[in-house]
């Protein structure tokens, strides 16, 4: 077993994990935080992706004892303190950005990571951006028109129809 | 996936000496490493994360020769590469953005997977594999499919590329995977061209020999006009043929020349 401890959406918490936990086990299970979703578990979806110190991985395709030490942020943590939606979850909303929701978690920390590295994204970038993170209801366009949206741009200047 | 140890060294030196354990195996980036450890295609009774040893960390460029650390991450050097453009354009287009910020450059070349980007970079840049016990050129360093030069429990530290005059890498996507169906990569130099095809052949990344005369006489995609490439040994598989393979490996080498800044 090996001893980790991290800070998980601002929250210091610790757990003794196998060498085989997978960082997206700890968060479901150990921490109940299932707003992560496993979707195929072979680091193609992205439904799980978080952020660990800053950067977009992929929390099935990471174990937990490489996460020792690191601050790592989940979709729990993407709501304003006061529990309203964040800016880009409520553009979701707006924008009707997902169906069935299962691949949303990882769509917005995805959106979250793109909209650090680059602000004003154009719709290409953002669609490059979202290459591994797959939507099986197949609704990716209102989902760009969510990011182009959360990110300040006029959507019907930038998306296309 | 199977239960295992795992270690996290403080140095290489650790990480060498860890390795020493049976059955132990140093884990990169972990992007191909812990998928196929779920499907229990590798069982290692120890894995050694490689990933925090700030040894083999970081882009710098010293005398035309960009030196990158065994694991620095692709997107590491998508960003901080721009001395050489054709690898750090290379970089960007490996898997997606969340796999760049785990994968390692020295995880991929220990892989040597025969689709992987990074071999070619490797391979056409006439690079030297840097390892915690000697110094490896390229074209004595991918040995075939999965296979190298490594010895059992040797680390890249770092691959040190010297930065052609021009360079590009043209790949053409397997739409499903986005590894490289075909890639090229084309570099320039003041004593010759080098060009290495990935995803294409049986024994893995590989120089075309005839590509590389043609285009050290005359650096343009018409050079390769009267060249043929054979389809023995290419790979068929649900995706595409050898023939098709080795007609794309003309196309997108001349698709890298046209490009090559």
């Amino acid at each position: 077993m090996n001893k980790v401890s991290m800070t998980v959406n601002g929250r210091t918490v610790s757990a003794d994990v196998e060498g085989r936990t997978l960082l997206s086990s700890l968060l479901r299970d150990d921490l109940h935080l299932t707003g992560t979703h496993v979707g195929c578990d072979t680091s193609q979806c992205g439904a799980c992706v978080v952020h660990v110190d800053g950067k977009a991985v992929k929390a099935c395709t990471m174990l937990a004892a490489e996460a020792d030490g690191a601050d790592v942020k989940t979709i729990e943590g993407m709501a304003n303190a006061d529990g309203s939606l964040g800016v880009i979850q409520q553009a979701f909303r707006d924008y009707h950005g997902l169906q069935c929701g299962f691949c949303t978690p990882g769509m917005v920390m995805s959106a979250a990571a793109l909209l650090e590295e680059n602000p004003k994204p154009s719709e290409a970038e953002v669609r490059d951006y979202l290459e591994g993170n797959i939507c099986r209801c197949t609704g990716y366009h209102n989902i760009v028109k969510a990011i182009l949206a959360a990110s300040g741009q006029q959507v019907e200047a930038v998306a296309a129809e | 996936m199977y239960n295992f140890d795992f270690v996290s060294p403080g140095s290489v030196a650790d990480a060498v000496s860890a390795l020493q354990a049976e059955e132990a195996q140093a884990l990169g980036g972990g992007q191909t490493l812990l998928p196929t450890m779920k499907q229990r295609l590798a069982q290692p009774s120890t894995l050694v994360s490689l990933s925090g040893l700030s040894e083999m960390l970081g882009v710098s460029s010293d005398g035309g020769v960009m030196t990158i650390g065994g694991a620095t991450t692709h997107a590491t050097v998508a960003a901080e590469a721009g001395a050489y453009p054709a690898l750090a354009g290379l970089a960007s287009h490996i898997g997606d953005p969340a796999v760049r910020n785990r994968g390692t450059l020295g995880g991929s070349l220990a892989n040597n997977d025969p689709a992987a980007c990074y071999p070619s970079a490797v391979l056409g840049s006439g690079a030297t594999v840097v390892t915690n016990a000697r110094e490896i050129a390229a074209d004595d360093y991918f040995q075939g499919m999965f296979t190298t030069a490594l010895e059992e429990g040797e680390i890249i530290t770092a691959v040190k590329f010297p930065i052609p005059e021009k360079g590009n890498y043209q790949k053409f996507l397997q739409p499903a995977s986005r590894f490289a169906l075909v890639g090229v990569f084309v570099a320039k130099y003041a004593d010759g061209v080098r060009v290495a095809v990935t995803g294409a052949s049986e024994d893995g990344v590989h120089r075309w020999s005839e590509a590389e005369a043609a285009l050290s006489a005359n650096f343009s995609a018409a050079a390769l006009d009267g060249l043929s490439v054979s389809a023995d040994g290419m790979i068929t598989d649900l995706h595409g043929t050898d023939a098709y393979r080795a007609h794309l490996v003309k196309v997108m080498t001349g698709r890298a020349v046209a490009a090559a800044a």
